[in-house]
């Protein structure tokens, strides 16, 4: 099932009508927009957003008119004969030299302000608040997020892919890094964008403040699939994230019944255990996405379709077609192995 | 031929007045000095030319050439994010037509066609003959021209560059872009910045040591301080692209690891040496522009331009702090937040100079009597969109609203308002405003107004719901979106502002071609503008002005009385003689006479251009490139001229 989402109006005028209203300030509330703030970084900025707005469209305004009314002024004389030009009294110079002094001295006094602004707006949202803050890793991959949920009994270890749960409320510390190429690593509902570098570490942090699934995508143009490096964060009460984590952190269940043992016999004789993880299995190679509890898991291929069977099955048949350039290649199945690996896959909650 | 062959007197004088000389020795002047100056007929001809003049229309056609194709990629990308999941174009395809866009826009369009406007005009607004170094200006356009045939010849192969205009590491490396796209991306670069450092290396040069006796630094119009100013910038921000793309060259050609980060390279190195050079390219296409519009808002008011000083020094400081923005492109990379805060405060204080320009031209305004013709209109659209782009522009530079627009189309509004505001509608207007010299014929004014307003609706139908999008959560840089992220009605509204932009574009082409079979003839100075170039013919002959004029004013042809602009006479008409004055002052210094016409530019293009494009393939490339320029490099430098080329003249202050 997609995650559940506020409603989004799907024909253009509608849509339109929705963000003009938006843009005139009531707030579009969509699940990937900085101008429906989720946490304390994303509301500063939203906050921001709309006081430079306003001051911007002031200035605008004030110097459109000046320039409209110059016009009017200069459009009303009498037109100059060929080879004159005009020329004012020193008086009026005087004025224009007033009036070009006074926006000039307007415009640094704004600028300041602006600065000003921004420097205190932005060393409050870097700041983390004091309460011990969750840390996740995220490394980035061309084109998914690896999440890992470190712990300091490293048994308690857990690794999950383009979903990042996390408790309403609570701070959470990122540290990201990339295995390839740059990201960045972006939800704008919660916190504005970071980048994963190869070679560097980077940390941000974030809180949500209620729950709900906001979508993030890649920022930072990291090739074919830049389009499709979706990812999500799920804010849940405690005892729901703590549960979750509970679940994350056991390895697969064993395969039920027959069909799911031969979907797991499938798996590990075909070319998945080349990329990817099963834990409790020995599938633990680390290329492509952890698959542990894959059913678990709202979204496919970095948040690009629904995790259900009928996607999962073309997926897995042919890759290209959906996410062309993506790096898993297609996997050739008799119809038989392909009903018994779904049905593993789907087993794997 | 010997001096004693002239007949005016060997030393200029610069001192006679204009309507002192009979008509009979301006006849037997103009016929000599047409002799002396006229070009080569023929294909061979065409191809040895080093009139800056015709060099630098080969450079405006070019230029307008690649705009057209920057901008069909663009009408590619907008069909292509018309409607989410749209099946246009691929991936593959899609990041090689917005890279082909930034790549051409930038490095083909924008920079060249300011620098062409400056070699056309500067001469003829200094009141000199040619550009300083005329076989070195040719050598500029034909290394300009490869270097975007290259790149054209490449992607309609197929292996057009796809890591972006700004290519950035480790995506450009070769271990994520094997194959041969970057390494032609790299290489168009190096083509565009040998031929951008030689237009200002030109530039420079003519200005300090070429204006017209009296035209004094202070004297000097403000189209000209703004080439003058841009040329030092690219002086000054071309050699950290030298140096990136030809580290990055290495990394991918002969091995190299300086932005491997697995060998101890670093990928954020890269970042700073593009910005040093890529943020101080925006004003490097945007002072130009400002120049035009001092020049076209001085001639559709009929009043000088109000703050003269300040607008100098306006221009002066942005080039200054435009070297001290390039971190706000770097926002989201973990360097420490306090050094990024005073990248927000220069980014916040370039809003300064450019506050000074804007009142000063709207006090011009105020003061003179607008004439709302064409280029005036696209000035008044000037104003309207580039503030729109310029407040936009220090809402980015804060750092926190940044990281929340940072790479998405947001920022993709911001720019297009700044680039297309700042740099295209000036652009437009100086091109409304010198058509007739360029061509001798009027522009019509009716298919003028439909380009304009075609074109205004359309940019703002365009672009600015592309600042929604990217508060909408909608990156930059992605082939394409899914229904449910709710972009669509946004982006079917942009694609369909862009069919404003073709129409427009479409009307301006007829309106050129039509203008030039059957223009009004437009006379020496249509517009009753001040400055020199309309002190000649319209189109200007191939040896500029008659005489070398003298200037008294700011605005030498509103500050002389009618037909007694004062001018040199005693120079040469048997040989490419001009007059050398003193950087400062413009105190006759020397006489001096230019290289004339020859093949070798052309040819060490073809060689020189051959190896850097054979070194994508093999080392070897550089070996015989190396030898078969240094063998055309002899010929250039081989002394061909008469020892009397350069001998001084009287030093008489005016």
């Amino acid at each position: 099932m997609m995650p559940a989402r506020p409603r989004v109006p799907t024909n253009p005028a509608s849509m339109l009508a929705a963000c003009i209203g938006a843009a005139l300030g009531a707030g579009c509330s969509g699940w990937q927009s900085a101008l429906d703030p989720k946490g304390p970084r994303a509301d500063a900025v939203a906050k921001l957003h709309w006081s430079l707005v306003t001051v911007a469209t002031v200035v605008y305004v004030i110097v459109i008119s000046a320039l409209i009314f110059a016009l009017w002024r200069g459009y009303r004389r009498p037109v100059p004969d060929q080879g004159h030009f005009h020329q004012e009294t020193p008086e009026q110079a005087d004025t224009m030299k007033r009036g070009v002094i006074v926006a000039v001295a307007l415009t640094v006094i704004v600028m300041l302000a602006f600065v000003v602004t921004s420097v205190s707006v932005g060393s409050a949202v870097a700041r983390v608040p004091g309460n011990k803050p969750l840390r996740i890793d995220v490394v980035g991959h061309q084109w998914w997020w690896e999440v890992k949920y470190p712990d300091p009994d490293t048994h308690n270890n857990f690794e999950t892919a383009n979903e990042i749960h996390v408790p309403v409320g609570r701070p959470v510390l990122i540290k990201m890094t990339s295995q390839d190429v740059i990201h960045s690593f972006w939800a704008p509902n919660i916190s504005g964008k970071k980048d994963l570098i190869p070679g560097h570490e980077t940390v941000t942090w974030f809180r949500a403040d209620s729950a709900g699934v906001y979508r993030g995508q890649c920022a930072e143009f990291c090739g074919h699939e830049h389009a499709k490096m979706a990812f999500f964060i799920v804010a849940e009460p405690r005892l729901e994230f703590e549960s979750w984590m509970q679940k994350q952190r056991g390895e697969a269940p064993e395969p039920p019944d027959s069909l799911t043992q031969a979907g797991q016999k499938v798996f590990l004789s075909g070319p998945c255990v080349m990329c990817h993880t099963i834990s409790g299995t020995p599938a633990a190679a680390t290329v492509g996405p952890n698959l542990t509890h894959l059913a678990s898991r709202r979204t496919i291929a970095a948040g690009t379709l629904p995790n259900n069977t009928g996607n999962l099955a073309g997926w897995i048949l042919d890759p290209q077609s959906i996410k062309p350039g993506v790096k898993m290649p297609p996997t050739q199945l008799d119809p038989s192995s392909l009903r018994a690996l779904l049905a593993y896959l789907e087993s794997l909650k | 031929m010997t001096a004693s062959a002239n007949p005016l007197p060997a030393i200029p004088d610069p001192d006679t007045r204009r309507d002192l000389i009979s008509p009979r020795d301006e006849e037997e002047m103009r016929a000599k000095l047409s002799a002396t100056w006229r070009e080569k007929s023929g294909f061979y001809g065409w191809l040895t030319s080093t009139n800056h003049k015709s060099i630098a229309k080969r450079y405006l056609v070019t230029a307008i050439i690649f705009f057209i194709l920057g901008g069909l990629e663009a009408g590619v990308m907008r069909l292509q994010l018309s409607r989410p999941e749209n099946h246009f174009v691929g991936p593959d395809l899609y990041n090689q037509i917005f890279t082909m866009h930034g790549s051409t826009m930038m490095f083909l369009f924008a920079v060249p066609v300011m620098e062409a406007v400056g070699l056309y005009l500067v001469p003829l607004m200094i009141g000199t003959r040619n550009v300083a170094f005329p076989r070195m200006n040719a050598l500029g356009y034909w290394m300009y021209l490869f270097g975007g045939v290259l790149l054209y010849v490449a992607f309609f192969m197929n292996t057009g560059p796809d890591a972006g205009w700004f290519a950035y590491v480790p995506l450009s490396g070769p271990q994520y872009s094997p194959g041969k796209r970057v390494d032609i991306w790299a290489q168009m670069i190096t083509f565009t910045e040998i031929a951008a450092l030689i237009g200002a290396v030109e530039l420079v040069t003519t200005i300090f040591k070429q204006r017209a006796p009296g035209m004094s630094l202070n004297r000097m119009p403000l189209f000209v301080w703004a080439e003058l100013i841009t040329s030092f910038m690219i002086i000054f921000a071309l050699p950290a692209i030298v140096v990136s793309s030809t580290m990055l060259a290495a990394d991918r050609l002969v091995d190299t690891h300086f932005f491997n980060p697995a060998e101890g390279g670093d990928a954020i190195l890269w970042q700073h040496l593009f910005w040093f050079f890529g943020h101080p390219e925006v004003y490097i296409i945007f002072i130009p522009a400002l120049g035009m519009v001092s020049s076209v808002v001085e001639a559709f008011t009929q009043r000088r331009i109000f703050g003269y000083p300040a607008m100098i020094l306006s221009m002066v400081s942005t080039a200054f702090l435009g070297f001290g923005l390039w971190v706000h492109h770097m926002f989201a990379t973990p360097l420490p937040q306090l050094g990024q805060s005073f990248f927000t405060a220069a980014s916040a204080a370039i809003s300064i100079p450019s506050g000074v320009q804007i009142f000063c031209w709207i006090a011009t305004i105020w003061g003179g009597r607008p004439r709302f013709s064409t280029a005036f209109k696209f000035i008044i659209g000037f104003f309207f969109l580039f503030i729109i782009g310029g407040l936009t522009g220090v809402m980015v530079a804060s750092i926190p609203y940044d990281l929340q627009v940072h790479d998405t189309f947001f920022v993709v509004a911001h720019f297009h308002y700044v680039l297309i505001g700042g740099a295209v509608f000036p652009l437009w207007a100086g091109f409304y405003y010198w058509f007739p010299k360029l061509s001798g014929r009027m522009l019509s004014e009716r298919a003028g107004n439909w380009n304009f307003w075609l074109f205004f609706i359309g940019m703002n139908i365009t672009f600015f719901p592309m600042h929604i999008l990217g508060l909408l959560g909608m990156p930059r840089r992605v082939y394409t979106y899914l229904p449910e992220m709710g972009w669509g009605g946004l982006n079917a509204l942009a694609s369909f502002g862009a069919v404003f932009i073709v129409a427009s574009v479409c009307v301006f082409l007829f309106n050129v071609w039509n203008s030039l079979r059957r223009g009004i003839p437009a006379g020496d100075n249509p517009w009753n503008a001040p400055t020199l170039e309309w002190a000649t013919t319209s189109p200007p002959p191939s040896y500029n002005h008659l005489f070398i004029p003298v200037v008294e004013g700011r605005d030498p042809i509103w500050d002389a009385a009618p037909g007694e602009l004062a001018v040199v006479t005693g120079l040469r008409t048997d040989r490419h003689e001009g007059l050398i004055t003193s950087i400062m002052d413009a105190i006759p210094e020397r006489r001096y006479e230019f290289k004339r016409e020859t093949i070798l530019p052309f040819l060490l293009a073809v060689f020189g251009g051959g190896t850097i494009v054979i070194a994508i393939f093999s080392p070897w490339g550089v070996t015989v490139g190396a030898i078969t320029s240094f063998v055309i490099l002899a010929g250039w430098f081989w002394p061909t001229i008469s020892p009397d080329h350069d001998t001084p003249v009287s030093r008489e202050p005016l």
